[in-house]
């Protein structure tokens, strides 16, 4: 899964491992303050509500300062992913990012059209007919099948109101 | 003699119209959730489970567990045919599959690959019927430290038998168990870890997680990947299926062994993954002609898909028994029940004999129906693999998303679901595995609350985990899991230090 290194440059395995250790152990230290100001004594009815939490963060703060251990003592140089792939990942985290923040304000629907029109427009490089039937269709049938077969209300914008669905 | 009967009213259960029709749906739905990668059968599930809501309990069960059968199925077309796993448990299935379909016999793999998993799935229902009641009836006398301990074997089986590094095994798991405890204490009423975040109070959801962990993360490691679709045309006709059929039956000593790895694997959590590499192995040591595993033996294909189809399918014992799942697909299941107001565990068998025998009985009805569905219609599902991944996977993002807006009716949500998958991409990239992480996010209050209960009675004191000989068994079973690696190479020393 992880590239070799080659003549392609690209963040190394071991710090991206390094990386996700202490953002773990982090994660960790949050639990165990949280558990802190909930009460990881006994009270009148037995373990109070941080009790086991913080056993649990303690945990995760034990397992990752060994697997950081672990991570730093790796030798070998693999690339975590070359810069070329990871902005193939970043071309779908960051649309992503925008469709899911903008379905509050504009609905499902909407923002679901502009994201496959826009994904296989400049991703996949389809003509506009193509993509504009996709990007209508998936939505429609999107509507059929939870709104009208199985009752699932989905988030709606302004269009749908004026709209009046 | 009574379970009899109970099998034969699930049966009748099972065969209404109403839940033959879902059957079929759900068997379709799960074959092309198994082909497309990125959607798998823990996710597809969990994204189809808000249609559920409105139904009778029976009928979604039938229909979702359906989906997961289906999805068993679907990993094995895109693992022989385009030599890409559309699921992990897929993975050996290439190492046979792909290279007898490069040398013209497709047919026969396929035929081969969809029979095993029959074969498998069969004999997983069949122990189910024969073993769920009794484990049920006997995990009626559990007390709170009996219930902890059952968790505890669980989770100490991952970190013994996964082939990730057990240090990871473990950060994952407690993420769960940490993500589980955020928001409402269930006993003391208290809020916690929220610190102040209003979207908090209900704490996460294991669905969100499960989308976003194992949907967005996987379409984001198969951009990394920018991968095509190659592959060879799919033809199976009743001809090739009756050659291979007569073929099969002499490898009934691999198929056996594949069912007992399946099922065991499947029953203590280790999942279909590594139950399809193990019996893969062993079949490779074990076979006449096993230097050729790797070339296109027929035998490379029957073994793990037979084990995997088992293991998916025994991954429900626990569940139903226990309220254990065994599996991500059957801890969604699980959730499932949760939703549709039933308590999973022993008492399911006392006070829900319809739900329970409808939904073995549907096991069977289902598994039969998916063999014929997909030896019908491969060349229908290896057509949607040739549609660009650049069409199918806005459209899976944006299902993904539909899914974790239902669940709680929240943007919100969807949010989280993102922030999942970025995570799920990272632990993914870096060995970590995502299974615990899921089950304990489902499990972890139910064992939290097991464990204060048992400490409750005690005073706090940790020997009530070994007060009797049924809870410290389970507890030495689950030491025992939770070092099995540490002993196996202690052993393999003192082994060479002998010799």
């Amino acid at each position: 899964m992880t590239a070799r290194r080659s003549d392609a440059a690209g963040p190394a395995h071991k710090a991206v491992e390094t990386g996700v250790a202490l953002l773990i152990a982090a994660f960790g230290i949050i639990v165990i303050i949280g558990s802190l100001k909930a009460g990881i004594n006994w009270g009148a009815e037995g373990p109070r509500a941080g009790f086991f939490p913080f056993y649990i963060g303690v945990s995760i703060v034990a397992a990752s300062a060994i697997n950081l251990w672990s991570a730093l003592r790796e030798t070998d140089d693999r690339l975590f992913a070359e810069w070329g792939q990871l902005r193939q990942v970043m071309s779908v985290v960051v649309p992503t990012a925008i469709y899911v923040g903008s379905m509050p304000f504009v609905g499902l629907y909407v923002a679901s059209i502009i994201f496959i029109g826009w994904f296989m427009r400049w991703l996949g490089g389809y003509r506009w007919l193509p993509t504009i039937a996709v990007a209508l269709g998936m939505p429609i049938i999107t509507y059929l099948v939870f709104e009208r077969w199985f009752l699932v209300p989905l988030p709606k914008g302004p269009i749908e109101e004026w709209l009046g669905l | 003699m009574e379970e009899l009967a109970n099998l034969f009213h699930g049966f009748a259960v099972a065969l209404q119209p109403y839940n033959m029709m879902l059957m079929v749906v759900g068997i379709m739905l799960g074959v092309i959730i198994g082909v497309l990668p990125g959607l798998g059968g823990a996710n597809g599930v969990a994204i189809l489970l808000p249609l559920t809501f409105s139904m009778p309990p029976t009928s979604a069960i039938i229909m979702l567990s359906c989906i997961y059968w289906g999805a068993l199925f679907g990993g094995a077309i895109t693992s022989i045919l385009f030599n890409i796993p559309g699921e992990p448990w897929s993975v050996a299935t290439t190492f046979d599959g792909y290279p007898m379909a490069q040398q013209g016999k497709p047919g026969e793999a396929l035929t081969a690959a969809f029979t095993s998993s029959f074969v498998g799935a069969l004999f997983a229902v069949a122990m189910i019927t024969l073993v769920a009641p009794l484990v049920a009836s006997f995990a009626l006398r559990f007390g709170p430290a009996e219930k902890f301990a059952v968790y505890f074997l669980a989770f100490c089986s991952f970190v013994g038998l996964s082939k990730e590094p057990p240090f990871k095994t473990i950060a994952a798991m407690m993420i769960g168990f940490a993500l589980a405890a955020v928001g409402l204490d269930s006993i003391t009423g208290q809020l916690r870890l929220t610190f102040g975040i209003t979207e908090l109070l209900n704490g996460f959801d294991f669905l969100i997680a499960v989308i976003g962990l194992f949907g967005i993360g996987e379409i984001l490691l198969t951009m990394e990947e920018g991968l095509s679709f190659r592959g060879g045309n799919a033809k199976i006709n009743l001809r090739v299926v009756l050659q291979t059929w007569k073929e099969l039956p002499s490898y009934w000593v691999t198929s056996l062994r594949s069912c007992l790895i399946g099922c065991w694997m499947g029953v203590t959590p280790a999942g279909a993954t590594p139950a399809s590499f193990m019996s893969y192995g062993i079949a490779k040591r074990l076979a006449r002609n096993g230097k050729n595993f790797g070339k296109g033996e027929i035998e490379g294909v029957i073994a793990p898909e037979t084990a995997a189809h088992a293991a998916g399918t025994s991954a429900l014992l626990p569940m139903l028994s226990l309220g254990v799942p065994g599996s991500p697909t059957a801890a969604v299941l699980l959730g499932g029940l949760l939703i549709w107001g039933l308590q999973p565990g022993p008492m399911l068998f006392v006070e829900q004999k319809e739900f329970v025998w409808g939904l073995i009985a549907s096991m069977y009805l289902g598994n039969l129906a998916g063999l014929l569905v997909v030896l019908t219609c491969v060349p229908i599902f290896a057509a949607i693999l040739r549609v660009p991944f650049s069409i199918i996977a806005p459209l899976i993002l944006v299902l993904c998303a539909i899914g974790a807006y239902s669940v709680h009716n929240s943007t919100f949500d969807v949010m989280l679901m993102l922030v999942f998958g970025v995570l799920g991409y990272l632990l993914k990239k870096c060995n970590y595995p995502l299974a615990p992480l899921v089950l304990a996010i489902v499990l972890g209050d139910k064992a939290e609350e097991a464990f204060r209960q048992s400490l409750l009675g005690s005073q706090g004191s940790l020997s009530v985990f070994f007060s009797n000989g049924l809870v410290s068994t389970i507890m030495v079973l689950g030491l025992v899991a939770l070092f099995w690696s540490a002993i196996q190479e202690g052993y393999s020393r003192l082994r060479t230090a002998v010799a």
